[in-house]
This record gives structure tokens, C-alpha cells and sequence, in this order.
């Protein structure tokens, strides 16, 4: 498929072998891929522009008290952001805490330990996972997920917990599975196979000698892992969570189903609440006030600044801006 | 290899973008009377080969688009207002009623057999009721065996013209509720959860013991869960059913409000459902396109002529024959491209 | 063995034990996360496949979406789904894979690099559902109308970031030295990365593709506000398209049995779609490659 695409961008192709290429040829090439570079940078920029001027309405009109207050009122017109802001941030970190573990797991079995070719239809089986549209993971939360932990683990949870202490605080709700907990781990399992299929093919592209060499050292299979393969495909590796964290951060329809879209601030771990994405997708289609969409825009908005400081956050952390 | 298929295959969509279809136009909004236009768009196509297509994008999403222009007909179970009218130049008349009901999950308590007032509704969902055998329940319902279960409140999370229709019967029948939340597609709810959809309502309710939801008629029908009676104007306390919407709309006050701005909600009529509400749709006055606005009006035209039997399959009440009269003659009178009505029954 | 000897060898063999039960305790946690995966597959898998089969008939295939308690279809959702995605993935990919390219080969090092790296990661976490609202600002209201052309934009958008990180990731681990032998026949920079690594990395890059077609298939939100759908099949890139997931939504949330089977057959459908193009794609690059 590549090839076909190298081909059809250039004719020179079958010059190779005689090294007759024209120096122009590169400048065509490397103005073109520029080219594709500030294409993609032109869309941002548009997206935030019209985030921005949507937003601002309602960004100027209740200034700081849109992200430090939580009464959402599409009647009298008054919006705070908070309830939804931190359920965005619970659900998403939750997530990545209960999928991060696993997908690495996963990606390391198939790569170091599991039979090729028994992991080649592993790996198409996790692939699959991320073929499922969203409103399959949203349906299947809602009818099969929610009401099988109300009654096998919530339930339980309720009775089992002493009355006033922490762990009661922790878990109080309504006992029907639509909450934080749930719709983070329906994230969790949306966003494995994102994260999980990079991971496999940047450990698969760790060179052999260095394994090699490792191994002929005497390490363990989990010294190889740990000590070489991790730390080697570490910085692109970001990119795999950065995916799935983004996923998380931005899925809709699966959220929407069984978090409980409360926009009350959110008091446990089994309390419904909203996300910034579930708040959107549920009031965008019908809001016709001026005030309310430009609120719902400005929460696109939060969503944004969120993510930038997230991914700044994992650079800053991994030092030197994610350059070899 | 795959990206020269791919390439072919953007190519021949391309060219077969060439091919024109019969005349189409495109109309959208609400959710609720998306299945009804659906089989009426299907009944033109085969009478006239003219296409319609409807898509449910939500009643704010079809003022929304017809506000902008990029459809050919907006539908809404919340009527705009007069003065918004004007403001957009848009003509407004209704086209289906339909009927929203409370459904319960009470362990003991068969369908039907609850009854509720909007009083006590609107305390309930303000979150001033909370246990099922509060006093202000139990005395309406004498006979019923309440026990102190706490309720739990489901409501919509979308924005949706069945919660404004819902809201607006509470504002209506509670003061308390018209001061503190008030009537629109999405309000601050006091207290509950929000489930997607009227399919996410009824999950809900029927997975939580002691919860209380409304649904569209047709969902509280299919999904076989406990709906419940509320007092009409009357006094009575009539069973949901498609005569009981046909009542709500008899007593309506058709072609005497300027713009059509018509709430069905507790309407007089022993039989009439309390909350009722019709489905409006939304043209321009002085259409850019007045051939697709034609094509608008002829196919309504068209489904009023001979829709009503579908409509009554799909649990919906067809308009009054009397108030379609009004209707083509508002579309005479009010929308026109040069000072001559853009359709006239041809 | 002798008694001196066995002092040192003994402190060795306790690390190595130990080493050994760490490794044990490392696979065996390995393979448990692929058992939770994998149960979660079943689970997930299970429900699809079950109500997916029951709306599947040959109906599905040749008909369009019907009115309630009629017979039909989805053609005009597929046949819709087929061509704007087909349309986006061939401009998310034709983008995407030369601004990965460019960060990998030109702009590596550089502070724009830094800053389009950062800005790519954004936009792969940009809700899809205002990447819609976007592009409705950009080509729905100006033109004054839905199209599926606007759809395709969409979609593209979303696949591009995608393509574009792939691209890069894989292009970066293309060893030096292939280059440099490109390089020593003589050839220049841009005919070294068309014929050499672009061939190298023709297996990342399927698995970029896929991954943003995967991104893209099952996505409503932002497809509702640009194709907005058409119950009618059409081919005209102008004009309102059905798309299979906005009618899955539309369909799974509505009160008529036979609407909600078909939903389920759509789900099933695209599914089986991405599944069937992995397959694929990896038996073309086991073929092209001899990995």
C-alpha cells in the first residue's frame, strides 16, 4: 500500500538503482510533507478558534465561578462547569490507572512470552475490541454491566460497610451500577486495545541484538522486559497512552449511558455524575439558548486546556520535550 | 495496493455523485416524532417518488438548523413563541400529538395502579418526597400497599422535548416547581439521575427498586414497566392510551393563538391525558428556495391527507380534521415567495 | 562439589532463585492481563454476537433503513459509512502520513517538531463530537446544508492525528544504518524515505491505518452535525448520507423491536468489518514484508 503511494508520488521510483534522483526532488518532497504539517496545524487552530469565540459568551459572563461552582440551571441560565470537570478528571485517571497495568501486560505476553503464532490471533482478538463502536461498550454497560455490579459488587459493598465509616463515605449511592466507578471502567476496557496494540508493535520493534544481548547476560525475562525493552520504547510509548488517555478524556456515548448525568458535584466513588464530553453530547443537540451553547462550547474549551496540561505535564516529565 | 482501491473507489463515488435522485428535501428535529415522519417519508416515496428525509437530531437541533437555514423544515415539540417567529421569519404549525407517562419499579404495585397528582409529581421530583409511604402519596392511594422505600428520581440527561413537555406540566400544576426549576428541554434537576434517552429512563427505573421516570407513551408500552395515572383537570384519573392524547388535542385552542404556541398540558376533558403534546413544524415565510418549501408543505399536505392511519399504528393522534383546514390556510396566508403563496394544494 | 566452594555458589543460587520467582510472578501476571483482556473481549463479544445474529438476514444487505414495524435494512447506512470513510481515511492518510513523515525525517529536532508533536497529541484527544461542531462552523452552515462530504472531513480529521503519530512512532525506529546504505546508492533523502523507509515501516503503518479506521468506523458525534443522515440511499457527496453508526444510535434508542435488531446487526457489522480489515492488512504485510 505504501509502496503504491511512493510510487504514484513519484515517478523517479525506478531510478534508484541508477542514483540519477534530482536534488529538486527532495525540496518538492520535504515542501509537501511541510505542507501536510501546517495543513494539520491550520485545523487546530481552526477548532480552538471556533471553541474560543463560541465559548466566550459564556466564559466572560461568569468568568472563575464557571470552573469553581456546580449549579448547571438551563432555565435560569446559569452554568458552573465544576461537577463535570472533576468527574472528567476522576474517569479518565481511573481509567488509565485500571487499563495502563493491563495493557502492558498484554502487550508484553504477546511479544516476549506467548507463541507467535498464537499471539498474532491474540492480538487481532484485542485489536477487535477497538472495532466495537462506542454505543456497543455504552449498551452493554448499560444493560449487562450496571445491573451485574449493583447487584454482585455494590450491594455487597453497601452491607458489608459500617455505617460512617470511610469506606461508607467512599461508596454510598444508588445502587443500580450507573456511576463513577462503572463508566471509568467501561473506559478502561474501551481504551485497552488502543493502548495495548501500540504498545505490542513498539516492543516488537526493540532491535533483537539488544535483547540478545541481554539475555546472553543471563537476565530473566522480566529483567529483559523491565530493565531493556520498557525503558527503550519509553518515549513513544507516552504516545500509546496519550491515545488512550485522550480516548477516555473525549468518549461520549459510552460515558453517557451509565454515569447517572447528574450534574451534582459528586460525592463517592458510586455516585453518578457527568463528564465534560457526556454533558456535550447530551445538550449540545438541543440547547437554543445563546447563554447554554456558548456554555457547552466553553466546557469543549475546559476539555482542551485539560488535555494541553496533561500532555505538557507527561513531556515535562519525561524531560527535553519527547525529542531522541 | 489498497490505496489505489480506495482511490477508484472515492472516484466512482464521485462521479456517481452526478446522478441525480428524485426531488428530496431534508427536514430534522425532534426525536419524538421520528418515527412517524420516517413512515410517512417511506409512504410519499412510494406514491410520488419525491424523497423526504427526516432525521432526529433533537427538537433544539431542528430550531437550531432552520434558524440557519441548513435544512428545509425544522420539527420541535417546543413551540417557539411568537416573537421568535418574527424574529426568524418562520411559520410554525403542529402536526402529531402524542402522550409522556410516569413509570415506577414499586415491588407490589401492578400498572396502573399508583396514582399521582402534579402536585405530588412535582414534589417528588423536587426531592421533597422521599420515602414511598409519605402521607402525601399514601392518601391519594388508598388500597395500595406503599412501604417506606426511598425514591429514587430518573429523569432525562439529554436535552429532550419530552422533559419540556414534562417540566411543563410540573410548572403548570406546582408553584413550587415553576419557581425553583421552570419548564425547558433541560432543566437543574433537585435531585435523581439522568438516564440517555427514554430507552436509558425505563433501564433504570426498571434495574432501581422505589424509582420513579417518564417516558414518551410508546416506550412505557413496549418496555412492559409500571407506568402510573395522574389527575387530569378533571378530577379523573384516565388511562394513557391514544384516545386519551385524541382528548388532550380536542379541547385545545387551535387557530386562536397568534404563531400556534399550543401547550397540550392539562387540558379540560374527562378523558383528556394531562401531559400531552404535539410535534411542530418549522418553514420559513419568505423561503430562499421556495421550490423546496413547496415541496415541504405538499408532502405535510399529503400526510395529513392520508398519514392518520399510520400515525394511529405508531400510538400517535393525527390532528383534527377541522384544525388541518386551518392549517393549509395559515400556509396560504403566512408563507409566500413575492407576494404569492409558494403552495396552493398543488 | 566441594565444602569451600559452595559458600558463593549458595548466596548465588538464593539471588537466582529469587530472580527466577520474580520472573514466574512477572509471566504470570503478564498472562493474566491478557486473560482480563481477552474475558472482557468474550463478555463484550457475547452480547454482540448474540443480538447481532438475531437482526442479521439477507435484508440487512439489500434493503434500506425502514420505518417502524416494516421490513428493511441498512444499505443505505453501509453503502454511506463505506464511502465517506473511504473518502476521510484517503485524506486523513495522505496527510497524515507525510506530516509523520516529516516529523520523523525533516523536522526531527527542530522547535516547530516539538510544538506540531505537542499540537498532534491534542488533536488525537480533541472530542470527536466537537471536531463535528467544527466542521459544521466550516462547511455545513456556510453552504447551507448537510453533506456527506462534510461527514468525510470529519472523519478525516479525526483519523489524521492518528496517522500522523503511527506514522512517526514507526518511522523513528527505522535503524539509521538503512538510510545511510539508501543514502551510499546515491539516492536523496526524499527517495531514501518513499522506497526504503516507508517500505521498511510498511507494517506500523498498516497498523496506523487500521487504527484510525478503527478510529473513525464506529464514531456518531461527530457525524451527526455534517452528514446528518438519509433514511434514502444516495451517492451524492453534496447532499445528506446515512452513516451505520448515527443509525445504530438512532435505532438502539427507539421503542420498535425490529429497529433496536437491526441496530444490533449494524453494531455487528462494523465489528466484523474492522476485524475482517486486520486480518487483512496482515496477511498483505506478511506477505509484502517476510517478517
Amino acid at each position: 500500500m505504501m509502496s503504491a503511494m511512493a510510487s504514484a508520488a513519484s515517478p523517479d521510483h525506478q531510478t534508484l538503482p541508477g542514483a540519477a534522483a534530482k536534488p529538486r526532488n527532495d525540496t518538492a518532497f520535504r515542501w509537501l510533507c511541510l505542507g501536510a504539517v501546517l495543513a494539520m496545524m491550520a485545523a487546530l487552530l481552526g477548532l480552538v478558534g471556533s471553541l474560543v469565540s463560541g465559548g466566550w459568551l459564556a466564559l466572560s459572563h461568569f468568568g472563575i465561578s464557571f470552573f469553581t461552582t456546580s449549579t448547571w440551571d438551563p432555565v435560569a441560565d446559569q452554568y458552573g462547569a465544576a461537577a463535570p470537570i472533576v468527574g472528567t478528571l476522576v474517569t479518565a485517571f481511573l481509567a488509565l490507572v485500571l487499563s495502563l497495568p493491563v495493557a502492558v501486560g498484554v502487550a508484553v505476553f504477546l511479544v516476549e512470552i506467548c507463541p507467535q503464532g498464537i499471539a498474532r490471533w491474540l492480538a487481532i482478538a484485542v485489536e477487535l475490541l477497538a472495532g466495537i463502536p462506542s454505543i456497543v461498550y455504552g449498551m452493554w454497560g448499560l444493560f449487562v454491566l450496571a445491573p451485574w455490579f449493583a447487584a454482585n459488587i455494590q450491594l455487597p459493598l453497601m452491607m458489608a460497610a459500617q455505617p460512617g465509616s470511610w469506606l461508607e463515605s467512599f461508596i454510598s449511592g444508588v445502587p443500580n451500577g450507573a456511576n463513577i466507578f462503572t463508566a471509568s471502567l467501561i473506559l478502561a476496557v474501551m481504551i485497552l486495545p488502543y493502548m495495548a496494540a501500540i504498545l505490542r508493535e513498539l516492543l516488537m520493534s526493540v532491535p533483537s541484538h539488544m535483547r540478545e544481548a541481554a539475555y546472553g547476560l543471563g537476565c530473566t525475562q522480566r529483567e529483559v522486559v523491565v530493565r531493556i525493552m520498557l525503558p527503550y520504547v519509553q518515549k513513544s510509548a507516552i504516545g500509546a497512552v496519550m491515545l488512550g488517555l485522550g480516548r477516555a478524556l473525549g468518549e461520549t456515548m459510552a460515558v453517557t449511558f451509565i454515569i447517572g448525568n447528574s450534574h451534582n458535584f459528586p460525592h463517592s466513588l458510586f455516585d453518578s455524575g457527568s463528564t465534560i464530553s457526556s454533558t456535550i453530547a447530551n445538550e449540545f443537540t438541543e440547547a437554543t439558548g445563546d447563554m447554554h451553547l456558548s456554555a457547552l462550547v466553553a466546557l469543549g474549551l475546559v476539555l482542551f486546556m485539560i488535555t494541553f496540561v496533561t500532555i505538557a505535564l507527561a513531556r515535562l516529565l519525561l524531560g527535553r520535550g519527547g525529542t531522541k | 495496493m489498497m490505496f489505489k482501491q480506495i482511490m477508484i473507489g472515492a472516484g466512482l463515488a464521485v462521479t456517481l455523485t452526478g446522478v441525480a435522485n428524485a426531488d428530496s428535501f431534508t427536514g430534522a428535529g425532534s426525536t419524538f416524532a421520528a418515527p412517524i415522519f420516517t413512515a410517512w417519508a417511506q409512504g410519499y416515496k412510494s406514491a410520488s417518488n419525491n424523497e423526504m428525509n427526516y432525521q432526529a437530531i433533537g427538537s433544539g437541533g431542528g430550531i437550531r438548523q432552520i434558524e440557519a437555514k441548513t435544512v428545509d423544515f425544522g420539527a420541535t415539540d417546543k413551540p417557539l413563541q411568537l416573537a421568535d417567529l418574527n424574529k426568524f421569519g418562520l411559520s410554525q404549525f403542529p402536526t402529531v400529538v402524542g402522550g409522556i407517562v410516569p413509570i415506577v419499579n414499586l415491588p407490589g404495585v401492578n400498572p396502573g395502579q399508583l396514582h399521582l397528582t402534579g402536585d405530588v409529581l412535582a414534589n417528588i421530583f423536587l426531592g421533597r418526597i422521599t420515602r414511598w409511604n409519605d402521607p402525601q402519596i399514601t392518601r391519594i392511594n388508598p388500597g395500595v400497599k406503599l412501604i417506606g422505600l426511598p425514591v429514587t428520581v430518573v429523569h432525562r440527561s439529554d436535552g429532550s422535548g419530552t422533559t419540556f413537555v414534562f417540566t411543563s406540566y410540573l410548572s403548570h400544576k406546582s408553584q413550587a416547581w415553576a419557581n425553583t426549576v421552570g419548564a425547558n428541554d433541560s432543566v437543574n434537576w433537585k435531585t435523581g439521575l439522568g438516564g440517555k434517552g427514554n430507552d436509558g429512563v425505563a433501564a433504570f427505573v426498571k434495574q432501581t427498586p422505589g424509582s420513579i421516570g417518564y417516558v414518551e407513551y410508546v416506550y412505557a408500552r413496549k418496555d412492559k414497566v409500571t407506568l402510573a395515572l395522574v389527575q387530569n383537570a378533571a378530577g379523573k384519573f384516565p388511562q394513557p392510551n391514544v384516545g386519551a392524547f385524541a382528548a388532550a388535542a380536542a379541547s385545545a385552542p387551535w387557530g386562536k393563538v397568534p404563531g400556534n404556541y399550543i401547550m397540550l398540558v392539562d387540558q379540560p376533558g374527562q378523558n383528556a391525558w394531562p401531559i400531552s403534546g404535539a410535534t411542530f413544524v418549522l418553514v420559513p415565510r419568505n423561503p430562499a428556495n421556495p421550490g423546496r418549501t413547496a415541496a415541504v408543505l405538499r408532502f405535510f399536505d399529503w400526510a395529513y391527507k392520508t398519514g392518520d392511519k399510520t400515525a394511529i399504528a405508531l400510538d400517535y393522534v393525527p390532528l383534527p380534521g377541522p384544525v388541518k383546514d386551518l392549517i393549509r390556510r395559515q400556509w396560504s396566508n403566512e408563507i409566500k415567495t413575492g407576494g404569492r403563496p409558494v403552495y396552493n394544494g398543488k | 562439589m566441594t565444602v569451600t566452594a559452595s559458600k558463593p555458589a549458595n548466596f548465588d543460587r538464593r539471588l537466582h532463585r529469587r530472580r527466577k520467582i520474580y520472573n514466574y510472578v512477572f509471566l504470570a501476571l503478564t498472562g493474566i492481563a491478557t486473560a482480563i483482556a481477552l474475558i472482557a473481549l468474550a463478555l463484550i463479544m457475547e452480547t454482540l454476537v448474540v443480538k447481532g445474529l438475531a437482526g442479521m438476514n439477507i435484508q440487512v444487505f439489500t434493503l434500506s433503513q425502514p420505518p417502524p414495524d416494516m421490513p428493511g435494512g441498512l444499505l443505505n447506512a453501509i453503502v454511506g459509512s463505506l464511502i465517506m470513510c473511504a473518502v476521510g481515511m484517503v485524506i486523513a492518510l495522505f496527510i497524515g502520513i507525510l506530516a509523520g513523515t516529516w516529523l520523523a525525517e525533516y523536522g526531527d529536532g527542530t522547535r516547530l517538531a516539538t510544538v506540531v508533536r505537542f499540537l498532534n497529541d491534542i488533536l488525537i484527544s480533541a472530542p470527536s463530537i466537537l471536531i463535528g461542531l467544527f466542521v459544521y462552523e466550516l462547511l455545513v452552515r456556510p453552504f447551507q446544508g448537510f453533506s456527506a462530504a462534510a461527514g468525510a472531513v470529519a472523519l478525516a480529521l479525526l483519523a489524521m492525528p492518528v496517522a500522523t503519530r503511527a506514522t512517526e512512532d514507526i518511522m523513528r525506529l527505522q535503524p539509521y544504518a538503512l538510510r545511510e546504505a539508501g543514502m551510499a546508492l546515491g539516492a536523496n533523502r526524499g527517495l531514501v524515505i518513499r522506497s526504503i523507509i516507508w517500505r521498511a515501516s510498511t507494517s506500523g503503518l498498516m497498523t496506523g491505518a487500521l487504527l484510525s479506521f478503527a478510529r473513525i468506523s464506529g464514531e456518531t458525534a461527530p457525524l451527526l452535525f455534517t452528514t446528518l443522515g438519509n433514511p434514502f440511499l444516495s451517492f451524492r457527496l453534496n447532499q445528506p448520507m446515512a452513516a451505520l453508526p448515527t443509525t445504530i444510535f438512532q435505532f438502539a434508542m427507539s421503542a420498535y423491536d425490529d429497529w433496536q435488531r437491526l441496530a444490533w446487526a449494524g453494531a455487528l457489522i462494523i465489528a466484523v468489518t474492522v476485524l475482517t480489515t486486520n486480518i487483512l492488512g496482515r496477511a498483505l504485510t506478511r506477505g509484502s514484508t517476510q517478517k
